[in-house]
């Protein structure tokens, strides 16, 4: 074996080197496979599970917001039409409105103008009847009251 | 000798003492190995109840383990890159975990209770062999991961700007090995000398702060450790255009 006895000892030292070396390092390299079967493969495994579950998870929820943002932004353009469709419906049902009124209105108007004038036309007529009876009656009248008189004398 | 009895009675600190095992006619630095088992073991009872029920929706320890599992992957992903660092990162994660949990094991337990009849229990990165031992590891496999990914190629990254860097390259890998176990090595050894000598000194709070700034300094060591490996396997497999 090797062996630097730097102070001076036949044996032992700071420096000794001896078979403690090679054993050592057998221990060392036993040590990596029972670490390696006990600790590195066993808690690797967990680990990049939950690393791949999560990223997953997260790919995933991208995706979904990402439809989300699209169904949204669909929604607003149905909405935006859908108003823009509710006003031209209001404005045209007011111009229908306004128009059947304006044709009632005028509707009424002539109705009214016409019975006034029936009316008008009949009072003149009944007038003009009630007129001439009157003169009639006076014509009667007058005669009736020269006969008397040309009776009387 | 003069060195050796000032250090080891010095601060009754016995530095450079090993509890000797013989087995054959190899031997071995015995407190390394019964530290590191006892760390270890705790580390994979720790782990193992973590793991035990693996929900969903993490609870308790299953979120610590997650929380470490996730720290060390971004270490190696960023240092590695991410075609490979899959193949490095249990790699990577034991040479951090292995570090770390051996640099506060060291420095928190108080292993002094415990009388050996040589030696000392303490941090098992503390001893040159460990940290060798994961240094070299981590020479293979930056060799590995570049010649299994590129092929020949590989021997491309040592003329990669010029041929000039050719002779800096090969030095390179000999230095990498070396200040990664040194530095580790040096710095666990250095806190728990400093620690011993002031409990020593003064064996009341002026410790402490020292002993946080231990901890600092383990944590940092165990990443800064992690991190190196990590970037030269990364610089071994990296395509050049």
């Amino acid at each position: 074996m090797l062996a630097f006895n730097f102070f001076g000892a036949t044996e032992g030292g700071l420096f000794d080197i001896n078979a403690t070396l090679p054993l050592m390092a057998i221990q060392v390299v036993a040590l990596t496979y029972i670490l390696n079967s006990l600790f590195f493969k066993p808690v690797g495994n967990v680990v990049e599970k939950r690393e791949k579950f999560v990223s997953n998870n997260i790919i995933e929820a991208k995706n979904k917001l990402s439809e989300v943002k699209k169904l949204e932004a669909d929604l607003l353009i149905q909405l935006q039409s859908a108003r823009t469709e509710a006003q031209r419906i209001v404005s045209e049902a007011e111009n229908e409105s306004d128009k059947l009124y304006k044709e009632a209105l005028e509707l009424a108007n002539n109705e009214a103008n016409a019975s006034k004038e029936k009316a008008r036309l009949e009072i003149e007529s009944q007038t003009s009847a009630a007129r001439d009876q009157l003169s009639k009656q006076a014509d009667d009248l007058s005669e009736l009251i020269v006969n008397r008189l040309i009776l009387e004398k | 000798m003069f060195f050796n009895s000032l250090l080891t009675n010095f601060a009754a600190l016995e530095v450079g003492q090993h509890l000797y095992w013989q087995i054959g006619n190899i031997r071995l630095h015995g407190q390394v190995f019964l530290t590191s088992w006892i760390l270890l073991g705790a580390l994979l009872v720790f782990i193992s109840l973590g793991t035990k029920k693996m929900e969903n929706d993490p609870k308790g320890l299953q979120n610590l383990l997650e929380f470490l599992w996730d720290y060390i992957r971004d270490l190696a992903r960023t240092q590695i890159g991410e075609k490979v660092y899959r193949d490095w990162m249990p790699f990577i994660g034991t040479l951090f975990l292995f570090v770390f949990v051996s640099n506060w094991g060291g420095a928190l337990i108080p292993w002094r209770l415990i009388k050996l009849p040589s030696g000392e229990l303490g941090a098992p990165t503390a001893d040159i062999n460990t940290t060798i031992a994961l240094a070299l590891l981590v020479s293979l496999s930056y060799f590995y991961a570049g010649l299994s990914n590129k092929g020949w190629r590989y021997f491309e990254y040592y003329v990669h700007p010029t041929p000039i860097m050719l002779p800096f390259k090969i030095l390179e890998d000999f230095t990498k090995p070396l200040s990664l176990s040194f530095r580790l090595f040096g710095n666990i050894l250095a806190d728990e000398l400093v620690v011993g000598v002031l409990v020593f000194l003064v064996p009341l709070i002026l410790p402490i702060p020292v002993m946080f700034l231990g901890l600092f300094t383990s944590a940092i060591q165990a990443l800064i450790f992690a991190t190196l490996a990590a970037y030269y396997i990364g610089e071994a497999v990296e395509e050049h255009h």
